[in-house]
């Protein structure tokens, strides 16, 4: 019971995380774009945060290069369970126009496990948005298995699964 | 190319350089590029009033080259950043990354060499800068 | 004392961007501060390699979105110079339209995220609310909002008609109304001035010394803008450069906050003069040579060395960029700083990460 209040309080304000990964600032510029007055998300109730340890969604733009691997995979581990990782932008996709640069490796996928993509040159804030929302679906799905495990759990006695 | 070129040697770059700061010289960058398998080209660029002057100094892969950091702060970046990318060793940096300004501690390539085949490495991995 | 080591980023709330500092302190003073580059590292200029020199011009944009088109507009000037190409007049006065509109919305954003580093929200909210304007500009007149992608090599790719240009006016008139509503804030609330004023002194002489470039120098009272050297069309309007003496990070803010208006003085002119005739030649040959071609960045002033060997592909492209240029400013402003005006100090250089690193 408390897990389901828990739930839909996460869904209907979920804190996101941006991490510039390498990208060109294109991507970065929109993702703050979308913070601010004309697009404005803080009024659905999504607020940028700084601590991984308080996000849900975690936003990713830009390619991965062998030093900020290192950092994007700290931070994902950093973010409570569940959590929806949206990538942003071309290069965040496949490593776009530097995919073929020495320093890096592709796309955010390549690290850590994608669960919505957002595409364009740099992705417009709509776009970006939008993609937030379709992590939002995700996010009730891990949310609701993690959810029916750990209920089952309880009935049968069976030791925590942590996930 | 705008501007004056003037070659000079590994010798009297320091000297060149703080003649330049004396003439009230701004630094601006340097540019590196590989010209044969054996030998880069460090262009030195300097400013002053939008008149531009630049010092081409030609060496073999495998030398050491004064930092200009002493006389001209700025440089210690782009010289790091020139050490990280073609390997040239420069002596006397002012910060000196030891190549990890852009690339891991464990990369003992040149990137930015289009000759990989250059069997340097060892060497120019030994004679560090003191 | 005991010193203690306090890492600044990767990922910093204030910073956009990944750059780590290693902070020394003495209990809450700075006595030494070393830069951590590499975490956005690709590459970029190694891909001459295999791109041509007319697909070179989507790599050098997204060098960085902020200020993408100046960065392929010096780029093709470079070739451009190489090839002994005549860029026709309406091609050279609509470069310097977009470019000024690229500096005005750059200048807008580190407005805010000054703004927002010193912990005032609402004033970040205001600038960027504002910039949403030039950035419908540039999707109204280019397609895209950030990365432009106007320029080619031998003129730009896009004209504009007489109703855009109206529009322009028009809409700059709207953003120069609220920008001076703002003015008042900026130039005398006392929230902004406690913060800044004083911090982060550089002189004259040590920001000409250090090769300082960009607002950052011209905050100490140096008078250098690349503008000067008359690019483009930027030698048929009146321009004289903004400075103030102060040095520290009130005046570079307000440098930038004036280039603002300026840069709407410009366009002004710009669009006022407007010639008429082609917008692009046609490009034939191969470039051969050396040339070094500079630019007035919103950040500085930027440096491309380019040299060509009559292939496809280019031999070398180096680039210098402003933020590469300006981090010897943090490393001399941040010792006997205290560690609660970090924020303020590094933004007011307008580290762009992606510049530098490349």
């Amino acid at each position: 019971m408390f897990k389901k209040i828990m739930t839909k309080a996460r869904m209907q304000s979920p804190w996101m995380l941006h991490f510039d990964c390498g990208s060109c600032n294109g991507c970065d510029i929109e993702v703050l774009a979308c913070l601010t007055p004309v697009y404005d998300v803080e009024r659905f109730g999504i607020i940028n945060t700084g601590n991984p340890m308080h996000a849900d969604i975690f936003l990713v733009t830009g390619t991965v290069n062998h030093r900020n691997q290192k950092v994007l995979r700290n931070l994902y581990d950093q973010i409570p369970d569940p959590k929806v990782v949206v990538a942003i932008g071309a290069c965040g996709l496949t490593g776009g126009i530097f995919r073929e640069a020495w320093n890096v490796i592709g796309g955010v996928d390549k690290v850590i496990p994608v669960d919505v993509y957002v595409p364009g040159c740099p992705a417009k804030p709509e776009a970006i948005i939008d993609g937030v929302v379709l992590g939002l679906e995700k996010f009730r799905g891990k949310a609701e298995t993690a959810e029916s495990i750990s209920a089952n759990d309880f009935e049968e006695e069976a030791p925590c699964r942590e996930k | 190319m705008q501007g004056e070129v003037m070659c000079i040697s590994p010798d009297n770059l320091l000297g060149e350089t703080a003649r330049m700061k004396v003439e009230r010289y701004r630094f601006v960058t340097l540019s590196c590029v590989e010209i044969s398998e054996t030998q880069v080209e460090i262009l030195y660029h300097f400013d002053r009033e939008f008149q531009l002057k630049h010092l081409r100094l030609t060496i073999s892969k495998d030398s050491s080259v004064p930092s200009i950091s002493p006389v001209y702060f700025a440089a210690f970046l782009v010289e790091n950043e020139i050490q990280d990318l073609f390997g040239i060793r420069f002596h006397g940096l002012v910060i000196d990354y030891d190549r990890t300004l852009y690339l891991e501690e464990d990369v003992k390539t040149m990137p930015f060499c289009k000759y990989v085949a250059v069997q340097k490495t060892p060497e120019s991995n030994e004679e560090k800068a003191p | 004392m005991t010193k203690t080591i306090i890492p600044f980023g990767p990922q910093h709330p204030v910073l956009p961007e990944p750059i780590h500092l290693k902070l020394t302190l003495e209990d809450e003073v700075i006595t030494e501060a070393i830069p951590a580059f590499g975490f956005v590292h690709r590459g970029l200029e190694k891909l001459v390699e295999i791109r041509d020199f007319h697909q070179m011009i989507y790599v050098v944009e997204r060098i960085c979105g902020i200020c993408s088109m100046l960065h392929a507009m010096c780029y093709c000037q470079g070739i451009e110079e190489m090839m002994g190409i005549e860029v026709p007049p309406r091609a050279r006065f609509l470069r310097v339209i977009w470019s000024e509109l690229h500096r005005m919305h750059s200048h807008l954003l580190w407005l805010g995220l000054f703004a927002d580093s010193f912990g005032f929200e609402s004033l970040f909210m205001q600038f960027w609310k504002i910039r949403e304007k030039i950035l419908d500009i540039d999707e109204a007149t280019t397609g895209n909002r950030i990365i432009v992608s106007v320029n080619v090599i031998g003129g730009v790719r896009k004209d504009l008609g007489t109703e855009q240009t109206s529009m322009i006016l028009s809409a700059l008139k709207d953003v120069e109304k609220e920008l001076q509503w703002l003015e008042t804030t900026i130039m005398s609330d006392y929230t902004v001035q406690k913060r800044t004023v004083g911090k982060g002194i550089l002189t004259g002489k040590q920001a000409y010394e250090l090769g300082l470039v960009g607002p950052t120098l011209r905050a100490s009272g140096v008078a250098q803008d690349a503008r000067m050297l008359g690019y483009a069309a930027f030698g048929d309007i009146n321009f004289t450069p903004v400075v103030e003496t102060d040095g520290d990070c009130y005046a570079r803010c307000k440098v930038r906050f004036r280039e603002v208006f300026q840069s709407i003085d410009l366009i002004r002119q710009a669009i006022g003069k407007l010639p008429n005739g082609e917008i692009a030649v046609k490009v034939k040959g191969r470039p051969n040579g050396e040339v070094v071609t500079r630019v007035e960045q919103p950040r500085g002033e930027v440096f491309y060395y380019i040299k060509a060997n009559g292939t496809k592909n280019l031999e070398r492209l180096r680039v210098r960029t402003p933020t590469f240029a300006n981090v010897p400013a943090l490393l001399t402003m941040l010792p006997g700083a205290w560690l609660s005006d970090v924020p303020v100090i590094v933004l007011s250089i307008d580290p762009c990460i992606s510049c530098t690193e490349r």
